[in-house]
């Protein structure tokens, strides 16, 4: 058993080392009690309905969301949003469909089976629209950046007049989280900039929370599946080992030699 | 292999048996005898069959879903983590399981290290060990390749790029790698080809390390040779078999931990980014288990000689059994062998650490202290090491591992000043 401890000690030391080595950024980002962190961690519902509006209404006009369909804002683990809300919220986005039998395309309402919208035709349309800069996919965003929901929630509330001495091109914004400060994306969010229908205060903090926690949903869609079975596996397999524990003991009891 | 010959009890077993031989097979295997001395350091053997088992089997699933194509590869790991039914948790168990496979790999290699177990009669286990282990990396990296982000995009342009070094034919072989002038749809096409065929090469060679073990036998901790069987031995089954498989557990604990909680701790960041060859990531850093021979790679200033380091450090390893003059194995026995055992595996983690920072200012010169070192230690300590060291009393058999209790006491002090001569 002693020799166990010793394997385990030595993981640890091991792969704790080669955390500490990943993690080269050193700025603080600013702490939040995320709902879904932990071994119980589960997504706040509400948070991720607000989360949605907040995508929604600002960010979507910029930042496309291109491997989540309608569907998925009805699905478990999810916003949970009813079927007729989903199926509301699809139909008030115009999708363009075909060709018909006339060779056309058209434009129809959202079904739930239906990819988001994009906001624009293709990147380089994003790009002229955006002084340059290509509004990044906001999908998997979270698990993009090596600071994750953190980083993502830092940086909405990160804007800030630059320090002396440092100068900014035109469209070009100083935010203290981001990698090098300068950032092409204004800041966007401002007290009361969306009315929440649960009427929760839409003050900046509240929203970032809000959308980063729809963010992370929108990353690892399955998170609360994963963290159930997780809870499952592990106990299950606890108990196994302590069984064949003492299997063990018992078939090597025949011997004199401890095992 | 066992004294006796083995005939099954049953007609129809003889009549099988006596035109394939699987019965005797699998009776050598329940038999086999092992030594009874083995600590956990030995269960790693069975623990990475169970990763290969495992990585093959969420491959093949995952290959079922997965597009070759550097317009859809990306989109389709993504189908898998999303629309594929419990993709998410088939693609975390085979990401995570390549790290737990090395993890595992990395204390078996030093297992064998600290015990001697490459030397006489086992250098044949140790060189195909070696080849399994070059394999592993191969198959690691053209896998991290196939999700095409960022870090596959620009590992996989960063590795092929080393073969430039080679003088007149290097540029014409990476074209020839490529299957065209940058890395593109052609190079992950082949990538993934190669990466479905090395796991069933690296199984077989699998199958003929075991074979090249159970010629001799198990080495064991106290690395002599025993009789086979004996009081020394246990059969490998049940005795061995319930502890690699109590061993198997606590290691499924660990690993389910990252799959359930942490699944992308051991990935980077840039890899959710989707490949655009336009975009170079501010660092280019190859996975955790890869990151020593990085180091090696970069701390040498020339590109071809930076390339060879790199490749010697691991091929240096097959040598060893020659590089290792000392006829004890284990070091238990070794007091000044275990020093330099534990100062490599210092030296390695240190190469680790300096291969995932910018190779730039006291990180560089740490690397090539770190580099020049791990070949010191096996060019120059081990062999040296072998003619200068005085080892300690190595007992006569594993039920007497206390000299003052043998009763072969003579027998063992007789041996030692002949050693000593």
């Amino acid at each position: 058993m002693i020799n166990f401890f010793r394997i385990s000690f030595l993981l640890v030391i091991f792969l704790g080392f080669q955390f500490s080595s990943n993690a080269d950024e050193k700025i603080e980002y600013l702490k939040t009690d995320w709902s879904f962190k932990g071994m119980f961690g589960k997504f706040d519902r509400a948070a991720l309905q607000r989360g949605y509006q907040v995508y929604q209404e600002v960010c979507s006009s910029c930042h496309s969301m291109k491997y989540l369909s309608y569907r998925n804002l009805a699905e478990e683990g999810g916003p949970e949003f009813s079927v007729e809300q989903a199926k509301a919220i699809a139909a008030s986005f115009e999708v363009k469909d075909g060709p018909n039998a006339d060779g056309e395309m058209f434009m129809r309402p959202g079904r739930l089976s239906d990819k988001f919208v994009m906001p624009y035709e293709n990147e380089k349309a994003a790009q002229a629209a955006n002084g340059g800069a290509y509004p990044p996919d906001m999908s998997v965003l979270v698990k993009a950046r090596g600071g994750g929901v953190d980083y993502i929630y830092s940086l909405l509330q990160g804007y800030e007049d630059p320090p002396a001495g440092i100068t900014l091109d035109d469209g070009v914004y100083y935010n203290k989280y981001m990698y090098g400060n300068k950032i092409k994306m204004s800041n966007q969010l401002s007290d009361g900039l969306v009315e929440y229908s649960d009427g929760t205060n839409a003050s900046v903090e509240q929203m970032s929370k809000d959308v980063t926690t729809f963010l992370m949903w929108t990353a690892e869609p399955h998170l609360e599946t994963r963290h159930k079975m997780g809870f499952k596996a592990i106990i299950y397999l606890t108990i196994l080992t302590v069984l064949v524990y003492f299997s063990m003991k018992r078939i090597w009891s025949r011997i004199e030699t401890k095992v | 292999m066992s004294e006796h010959e083995y005939t099954p009890k049953s007609k129809v077993g003889k009549w099988f048996n006596d035109r394939l031989p699987l019965l005797t097979l699998a009776n050598h295997l329940t038999d086999y005898p092992t030594p009874k001395n083995l600590n956990y350091w030995w269960t790693f053997g069975g623990i990475l069959t169970f990763c290969l088992i495992t990585q093959i089997v969420t491959g093949l699933v995952l290959a079922m879903h997965y597009i070759a194509h550097a317009d859809m590869a990306f989109q389709s790991v993504e189908h898998i983590m999303r629309d594929v039914n419990y993709g998410w948790l088939i693609r975390y168990i085979h990401a995570n399981g390549a790290s737990m496979f090395f993890l595992a790999v990395y204390i078996h290699i030093f297992r064998s290290l600290f015990y001697g177990s490459y030397k006489s009669p086992r250098e044949v286990i140790w060189i195909i060990g070696i080849i399994i282990y070059l394999l592993m990396m191969a198959a690691a990296f053209l896998g991290y390749v196939l999700p095409w982000g960022q870090m596959s995009f620009w590992g996989a342009t960063v590795i092929t790029n080393l073969f430039s070094a080679i003088p007149l034919v290097g540029e014409g072989i990476v074209t020839w790698l490529w299957g065209g002038y940058s890395v593109d749809n052609p190079t992950l096409t082949r990538f993934f080809t190669l990466h479905y065929l090395i796991p069933f090469l690296i199984l077989g060679l699998v199958v003929l390390h075991i074979w090249a073990l159970h010629v001799p036998g198990n080495n064991n901790p106290i690395g002599i040779d025993i009789k086979k069987p004996s009081k020394d031995t246990v059969p490998f089954h049940p005795y061995i078999v319930i502890k690699d498989g109590f061993a198997l557990l606590m290691f499924m604990i660990v690993f389910a931990f990252f799959v359930f909680y942490t699944p992308n701790i051991l990935g980077h960041a840039d890899n959710y980014i989707e490949a655009n060859p336009l975009v170079t990531p501010a660092h280019i850093v190859p996975e955790w288990y890869l990151l020593p021979f990085y180091a090696i790679l970069r701390s040498v200033p020339d590109k071809l000689l930076g390339v060879i380091a790199m490749l010697s450090a691991i091929l240096i390893l097959a040598a060893l059994p020659w590089l290792d003059t000392s006829k004890i194995r284990s070091a238990v026995f070794r007091p000044l062998y275990k020093q330099f055992y534990w100062i490599l595996v210092a030296d390695v983690l240190i190469l680790g650490y300096v291969g995932a920072m910018p190779a730039e200012g006291l990180y560089l010169l740490v690397a090539r202290i770190a580099t020049a070192y791990y070949f010191l230690h096996f060019l120059v300590v081990l062999p040296v090491l072998g003619f200068k060291e005085r080892t300690t009393p190595v007992p006569l058999s594993i039920t007497e591992p206390i000299l003052g209790g043998s009763p072969n006491l003579a027998a063992v002090k007789k041996r030692d000043s002949f050693k000593d001569q």
